[in-house]
């Protein structure tokens, strides 16, 4: 795996210049990925806040062929990309040059809209990669509330108001839809942790076929957080095990940080996002401790997954 | 004079479904995406056994839509890759919104499709609607009569769309049942022949270019949207006088020539019908039947509708005294039928002619007969000196 030096020495492919706002997370995961990623790489986009921000016309921040189609159909146009390689590969039209595919999408484009299209491209095995980037909401048309909402967060579709605590129902978890779908790689890691995320994007390079990778990356705007704090919002996300760092490789389930007796309370993270901000209402106790029952039982219902897969000796 | 033919051609019985993937093997794309919607399920369906037994070179994606079917085509495409797809009706709706994208960037896709009544209530059967509710997509669309034009048609769409001033996707239709499963006798090229004339695809652009990598797709507002889609506009104008050259050398090399529009006796014709797709062939023989009578009627068959033939329409009109043009789809705009609006539009500001009505006909698959041709014949033949029309608008073979 590259180390920082390496990857800081590498080419550019994705460059500044790009009208994203400060502290957002998206723009790291595309530069983290490309670095990454050392063979020729083409990249497919679906409509959201990092296509329309990195792609306005005569501009463009993608130093690698990049093509934008529409919002729900990354991975199928991508998939249909990867088919066109390999056809013309084998037919001996062009040569081959180890050319990689990645499509990706924010939540969005792919818990909801593109969900059909992400699992027809997984479930035909297209040898690609499709990287979320999970914000948590449709930040791109105004903070919109989308399956990838966590529960009680403020959105302008699912806003806290006299009866409503914001988004009253639970996240979608898409890393286990995605492990539903057999495909060899599965991967959850965040914007802020350069060396788990390239970690793992170089390993679903090593691996032929279907890859999926979710990103839990800030939107300072839809949070309402500081922009200085990227790395570390998305790093207490972790450390509070709302968002887990692990991997599903063949099926088999692997934490790759456990942060044992540092975990957090919830609340801490949430303390420093104004989207949850009427959670620390007197009265609103309940909403917060139900979030932090919800956590714990989810991050031991991960713990036991992998250590059944390491009971049978299969890890 | 042509010297029709010295590519001596197979002569072998095909459903237009059938004929149509027979010009798919010919073509042998890089790359099918389809998914399955009947009357054209059996186009994707024998291309797969192509596949299966290595007749074709051909990466079969199976999608899990059409909206996906037309999406990875674009995404091959984009690769630089001759792609296809092939649908109908709510498949082709599906594919909507993807459409005015491929024609946009320029992608020369050729899709079959196959006329079928568009949803609701659901019906399987043919009628126009489904191609015109996409007729502003930016697509080419070329209709046609049989299976042998099916057949021919998907051969030049590849030529025309292909064509460095043109670029643009064409959609091919046959119309549901009566074409698509419909067995005739019909003439194709040999493979070495049909491979010679389809020729090797070079595109403009593609993505797999990584020492040139471009951006494909931008987000394009106030300041360049509009500049961009004048060469689209552009291209669907040049795209009528290539589509007429493409079906001139069809014809001097395989012995049938086809053009934006056929006039069908109309040389020294007073009253005729403007059709589309299979109702041609049967307006033809009540032609023939009405002629013995010696009644000066005749057909003009749009074979193009995208570009929409102006000038040739109103050059064929201008001599022509009463027209009925038959629509097989409801513009639902409070008035008449697509084809009826755009031909009226075209004639506004001729100096010549004639006077026009029109037919909804055969709307989810209702057969239209000779009989009710004919009767549309006398009614024309009946106000073409007179100075009332009637009814402007009617509804032909619909219960009461
Ligand atoms: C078919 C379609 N529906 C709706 C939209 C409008 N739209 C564009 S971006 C977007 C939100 C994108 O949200 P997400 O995928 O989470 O990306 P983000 O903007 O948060 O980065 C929406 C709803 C669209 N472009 N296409
Ligand atoms: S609105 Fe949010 S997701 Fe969009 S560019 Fe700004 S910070 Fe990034
Ligand atoms: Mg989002």
């Amino acid at each position: 795996m590259a180390t920082l030096k390496e990857l800081a020495a590498r080419e550019e492919k994705f460059v500044g210049g790009h009208t994203s706002c400060a502290g957002c997370g998206y723009p790291n995961i595309f530069r983290l990925t490309l670095a990454a990623i050392k063979e020729p790489v083409a990249v497919v986009g679906a409509t959201g806040c990092c296509e329309v921000n990195t792609s306005i016309f005569p501009y463009t921040s993608w130093k690698v062929p990049f093509l934008h189609n529409a919002f729900e159909n990354s991975a199928a146009t991508c998939s249909g990309v990867e088919a066109a390689y390999q056809s013309m590969v084998k037919s001996g039209k062009i040569k081959d040059e180890n050319f990689r595919f990645i499509a990706f999408g924010g939540d969005g484009g792919t818990y909801d809209i593109g969900l059909q299209s992400l699992s027809g491209a997984m479930e035909r095995g297209h040898d690609m990669l499709y990287i979320c980037y999970d914000n948590g909401a449709y930040m791109n048309t105004g903070i919109q509330r989308s399956g990838a909402t966590p529960r009680y967060a403020n959105t302008t579709t699912a806003p806290v108001g006299k009866v409503n605590p914001g988004k009253s129902q639970k996240k979608k978890d898409l890393a286990k839809i995605m492990v539903g779908h057999n495909v060899p790689y599965v991967a959850q890691t965040i914007a802020g942790n350069w060396k788990d995320l390239t970690n793992k994007v170089e390993k679903a390079m090593s691996i032929r076929g279907p890859k999926f990778i979710v990103v839990l990356a800030t939107c300072p705007l839809g949070w309402v957080t500081k922009s200085q704090d990227t790395v570390k919002l998305t790093q207490m996300a972790v450390d509070c095990c709302f968002w887990p760092l692990y991997e599903v490789e063949n099926g088999k389930y692997k934490i790759n940080y456990d942060p044992k007796d540092k975990k957090i309370p919830v609340a801490d993270w949430l303390k420093l996002q104004g989207r949850f901000k009427h959670l620390f209402k007197a009265g609103n106790e309940n909403l917060l401790a139900e979030i932090q029952t919800e956590v714990d039982q989810d991050w031991e219902n991960l713990k036991a997954l992998c250590d059944f897969h390491s009971k049978q000796g299969v890890v | 004079m042509t010297a029709v033919t010295e590519v001596k051609q197979l002569t072998v019985a095909r459903t237009g479904n059938e004929a149509m993937a027979e010009a798919m093997r010919q073509i042998n794309p890089d790359v099918v995406a389809a998914y399955p919607i009947t009357p054209a399920t059996e186009i994707a369906q024998i291309f797969s056994s192509f596949v299966a037994d290595g007749l074709v070179n051909t990466d079969m994606v199976t999608v899990e839509s059409e909206h996906s079917a037309l999406s990875a085509t674009l995404g091959a495409a984009a690769a630089g890759a001759r792609a296809m797809t092939a649908t109908s009706s709510q498949g082709l709706m599906l594919m909507a919104e993807i459409m005015p994208i491929v024609a946009a960037l320029r992608l020369p896709i050729v899709m079959p499709e196959v006329n079928r009544a568009i949803s609701g209530p659901i019906n399987i059967h043919c009628d126009h609607s489904d191609t015109m509710f996409c007729r502003d997509a930016g697509w080419i669309q070329i209709f046609s009569e049989n299976a042998q034009e099916a057949y021919d048609n998907v051969l030049q769409a590849i030529k025309i769309a292909e064509n460095p001033q043109v670029h643009l996707p064409a959609l091919v239709t046959t119309d549901g049942f009566i074409i698509s499963h419909g067995m005739e006798t019909i003439k194709i090229l040999p493979d070495d022949d049909a491979r010679e004339y389809i020729g090797a695809y070079k595109a403009n652009y593609s993505l797999l270019n990584h020492e040139k990598p471009i951006t494909v797709g931008s987000i394009d507002l106030q300041n360049y949207y509009f500049e961009h889609r004048i060469p689209v506009i552009e291209a669907m104008q040049a795209a009528k006088s290539i589509i007429k050259q493409v079906g001139k050398d069809f014809g001097e090399k395989y012995g049938r020539a086809y053009d934006l529009i056929e006039k069908y006796r109309t040389d020294d014709a007073e009253a005729a019908i403007i059709c589309l797709g299979s109702t041609a062939g049967t307006a033809k023989d009540v032609v023939d039947a009405l002629r013995t009578k010696g009644q000066k009627v005749g057909l003009i068959k749009i074979r193009v509708f995208r570009p929409f033939p102006v000038e040739d329409l109103t050059a064929a009109l201008s001599t022509l005294k009463a027209v009925a043009v038959f629509d097989r789809s409801d513009s639902l705009n409070g008035y008449g039928g697509p084809v009826f609006t755009e031909v009226c539009s075209a004639l506004f500001n001729s100096a010549q002619k004639p006077k026009i009505i029109n037919y909804i006909y055969g709307l989810g698959g209702r057969d239209i007969d000779v009989h009710q041709i004919e009767a549309v014949y006398n009614r024309l033949n009946s106000i073409k000196d007179s100075k009332d029309v009637g009814d402007i608008v009617s509804y032909l073979g619909v219960r009461k």
